[in-house]
């Protein structure tokens, strides 16, 4: 046997106190806790802390090229692994779009330069050239170079002919289609729901069939062309039961959602806080619950931030100008665990929407804590609290509605292929 | 009764009790503007800056208006920005008019909530007179104090609202008021026109003016914007007209006494029929009226609150 180059002794995993043995990057092996001797291995002692995966995000904005004064890689990776997050997809609104094996390579160089060691980044290419939904983007040039899916995300594409060339174009690649489901017509972007709130404000709204429409869109043309669609942050009861529907006819779908869709409602955004303002916009109390639901359902696969940083002079105005988004890397793991320390969800439903789920629908690397996975893992602090603030965030983005709560459950230390990053 | 308020950003802020004592000082001044000499030193002293980010006669007359008869210095500050044209943001507007030292801002901007970011971010007081479509609570205020002239209160009173309620902050922070005070408000407009969450609201809903008439004591009109029927919302201005104007038939419906409104501009032959602006029933240059009394009073009682 392979003598371990790294133990953690006595951490937390299901319930049980272990030893978890690390070699060459890869778990060797997690064994009840012992006094075992380890000769030449580095010994940390995790002080009954939890064990856990790394968390993997497959929705970011992390504005490199192009905004670097909103966030650059380095920052977005920072903020990734202080999060507790090993691998990073980003998507593909750069300034030039990543709709070439030039950008693509220019962001893994950064990731790379920055952090040799990890976090990982995973490029999404644009479905189309310049994100414009007219031309299909170079899907074998971008997947060669090390993109792991095609999305025009934010500018969905309006055309359903383009679109549907478009999954069947990708489908030759093998890599998955991201669609942010936003009906392009029906107040695109106004970053409020339409219904009780957007009425008194004043404000145009988006009604959610807005979402559900196009999602129903999407469900007939993945089922029609056997081709699978992962859809983008859901945030409403319309769209959970469309997927639903898809699900029991055996169509290829995938879905996530975001901390914020389930932790916020509409009422939010009374008082015309920007930092609320985000797309989709957030919903109702009833679409919470139907959120939830079919996250223990199985309904809904993943959770994803939707890492939207912004700088704050842009978020510092009239809420119909401001951009939409929410800086998420920093918070999402505290904000998602609190809904299994309130019970909502189980420890299971969070392993599998931050891990399970999102590696072997990416086919990213993936830690299940068994001989040879990769070992990225961290020490989880469950009860510590910390509060949300501009310091305490490593996002440049200070823009989150969640700022200025404490937040349980901090990363006491996050190693990735073994190596102590945090 | 001492002021506290440092800020009017909607009726939702205000108590009755409130609302009586604005109509009380307001009567007091509008005796004011019957004198020969309509000018008191009661704000002597004071500044105030008239922010107009959207095009505005009658609303920035009448508070420039209400603000030199009461010997306020006013000043006033045009901007022609929209969403689409960037120019300096809200927040240096803001802070560069705090830094002149002044003691309120009357602000109209496109943006729903533009008020209540300026009165976020200033130690003086701000007054909203207008935001987007979110509200316009003068002028609501002086609707009431038409009211309140007319009949002394609009306890027990129907009101129909008629027109693009949709995008009005006009009918918005009516609804608020009229509602606060004790009146039923009606609602009629094309379903286009009608703000999403409708049923959530303390209105009636019609959507056939005739039936919207009925026995109702007052009529406000609102005005229909042209580029509605570019957006969708209506065939054109001869169908709207015609099927959702108020006209002679319709005044017939109503109570004998009932009394017409209109904030103006307004669009004659459109939303209302022109003879009728014009009759014995129509409070429209009333209204024009209580908006200076009514600012003059808002203008006193946000300059000398209590700090």
């Amino acid at each position: 046997m392979t003598n371990p180059e790294l133990v953690i002794r006595k951490a937390v995993w299901k319930g049980e106190e272990v030893d978890l043995l690390v070699a060459h990057g890869k778990i060797l092996d997690i064994l009840p806790s012992s006094d075992a001797m380890y000769e030449g291995a580095e010994v940390v002692t995790a002080r009954g802390y939890l064990l856990m995966p790394s968390l993997t995000d497959v929705h970011t904005h992390l504005r490199e090229p192009g905004f670097e004064y909103k966030e650059d890689i380095a920052s977005g990776l920072n903020a990734a692994v202080h999060g507790g997050f090993s691998n990073i997809m980003c998507m593909a609104n750069t300034e030039p779009v990543n709709d070439n094996a030039v950008i693509t390579d220019q962001m893994l160089h950064r990731a790379r330069a920055e952090f040799p060691d990890g976090p990982r980044l995973y490029p999404i290419g644009a479905l189309t050239k310049k994100l414009e939904g007219k031309e299909l983007s170079p899907m074998y040039e971008l997947a060669d170079t090390g993109c792991v899916a095609f999305s025009n995300d934010g500018l969905p594409v309006k055309s359903t002919e383009i679109f549907r060339r478009a999954l069947e174009y990708a489908s030759d690649t093998g890599l998955p289609v991201i669609d942010h489901c936003e009906d392009p017509y029906l107040e695109v972007g106004a970053g409020v729901n339409e219904g009780a709130v957007s009425s008194l404000l004043g404000l145009a709204g988006q009604p959610d069939v807005a979402e559900a429409a196009q999602v129903a869109r999407d469900l007939l043309l993945a089922e029609y062309l056997d081709i699978h669609i992962h859809l983008a942050h859901i945030s409403c009861r319309k769209s959970v039961d469309l997927i639903a529907w898809a699900k029991k006819r055996g169509v290829k779908v995938t879905a996530e959602t975001c901390p914020h869709y389930l932790l916020l409602t509409e009422e939010a955004v009374e008082g015309y806080g920007t930092d609320t303002k985000v797309n989709p916009p957030l919903r109702t109390a009833d679409d919470v619950e139907a959120l939830l639901q079919a996250i223990r359902e199985g309904i809904i696969d993943m959770f994803a931030t939707d890492h939207a940083p912004h700088a704050a002079h842009e978020k510092e105005v009239e809420f119909m100008v401001a951009p939409c988004g929410i800086s998420g890397l920093d918070s999402a793991l505290s904000l998602t665990w609190s809904l299994v320390a309130s019970g909502k969800l189980t420890f299971d439903d969070f392993i599998r929407m931050w891990t399970t789920a999102p590696c072997k629908t990416f086919g990213l690397p993936l830690n299940g804590f068994n001989k040879g996975d990769v070992a990225d893992f961290f020490l989880f602090a469950p009860d510590e609290e910390w509060i949300l603030s501009p310091e305490t965030m490593h996002s440049k983005g200070k823009n989150t509605p969640f700022m200025g709560q404490t937040l349980k459950g901090r990363v006491i230390s996050h190693f990735l292929g073994g190596k102590k990053i945090v | 009764m001492e002021w506290r308020h440092k800020d009017l950003l909607d009726i939702t802020q205000l108590s009755k009790e409130d609302v009586a004592h604005i109509y009380e000082t307001a009567t007091y001044f509008q005796e004011i503007n019957s004198r020969p000499v309509k000018k008191v030193p009661t704000l002597k002293g004071h500044s105030v800056v008239l922010f107009f980010a959207e095009p505005s006669t009658r609303t920035k007359t009448s508070f420039d208006m209400a603000g030199k008869r009461l010997s306020c210095d006013t000043f006033s500050l045009a901007k022609s920005s929209s969403s689409l044209t960037k120019g300096e943001t809200l927040k240096d507007t803001a802070l560069t008019l705090e830094a002149m030292n002044i003691d309120g801002i009357v602000i109209r901007h496109w943006a729903s909530g533009a008020a209540a970011f300026m009165a976020e971010r200033l130690d003086c007081s701000v007054i909203n007179a207008g935001d987007g479509r979110h509200a316009h609570p003068t002028q609501a205020l002086l609707d009431g104090f038409t009211f309140y002239q007319e009949w002394g209160s609009v306890e027990g009173k129907t009101i129909l609202i008629l027109g693009d309620i949709a995008h009005s902050r006009v009918a918005r922070s009516n609804v608020l008021l009229l509602t606060m005070m004790g009146a039923k408000v009606r609602f009629c407009a094309p379903r286009t026109l009608l703000p999403a969450n409708i049923k959530s609201w303390p209105v009636e809903v019609f959507t056939d003016v005739n039936q919207a008439c009925k026995g109702v004591d007052a009529i406000m009109c609102l005005r229909l914007q042209l580029e509605r029927q570019q957006a969708g919302l209506l065939p054109n201005v001869r169908e709207y007209s015609r099927y959702f104007g108020l006209g002679p038939r319709q005044v017939e419906l109503a109570s004998p006494d009932v009394k017409i409104l209109h904030p103006g501009p307004m669009n004659r032959g459109v939303e209302i029929d022109s003879a009728l602006a014009d009759s014995a029933s129509s409070l429209v240059l009333d209204q024009v009226a209580s908006g200076v009394a009514v600012r003059m009073a808002l203008l006193y009682l946000y300059l000398t609150r209590k700090k």
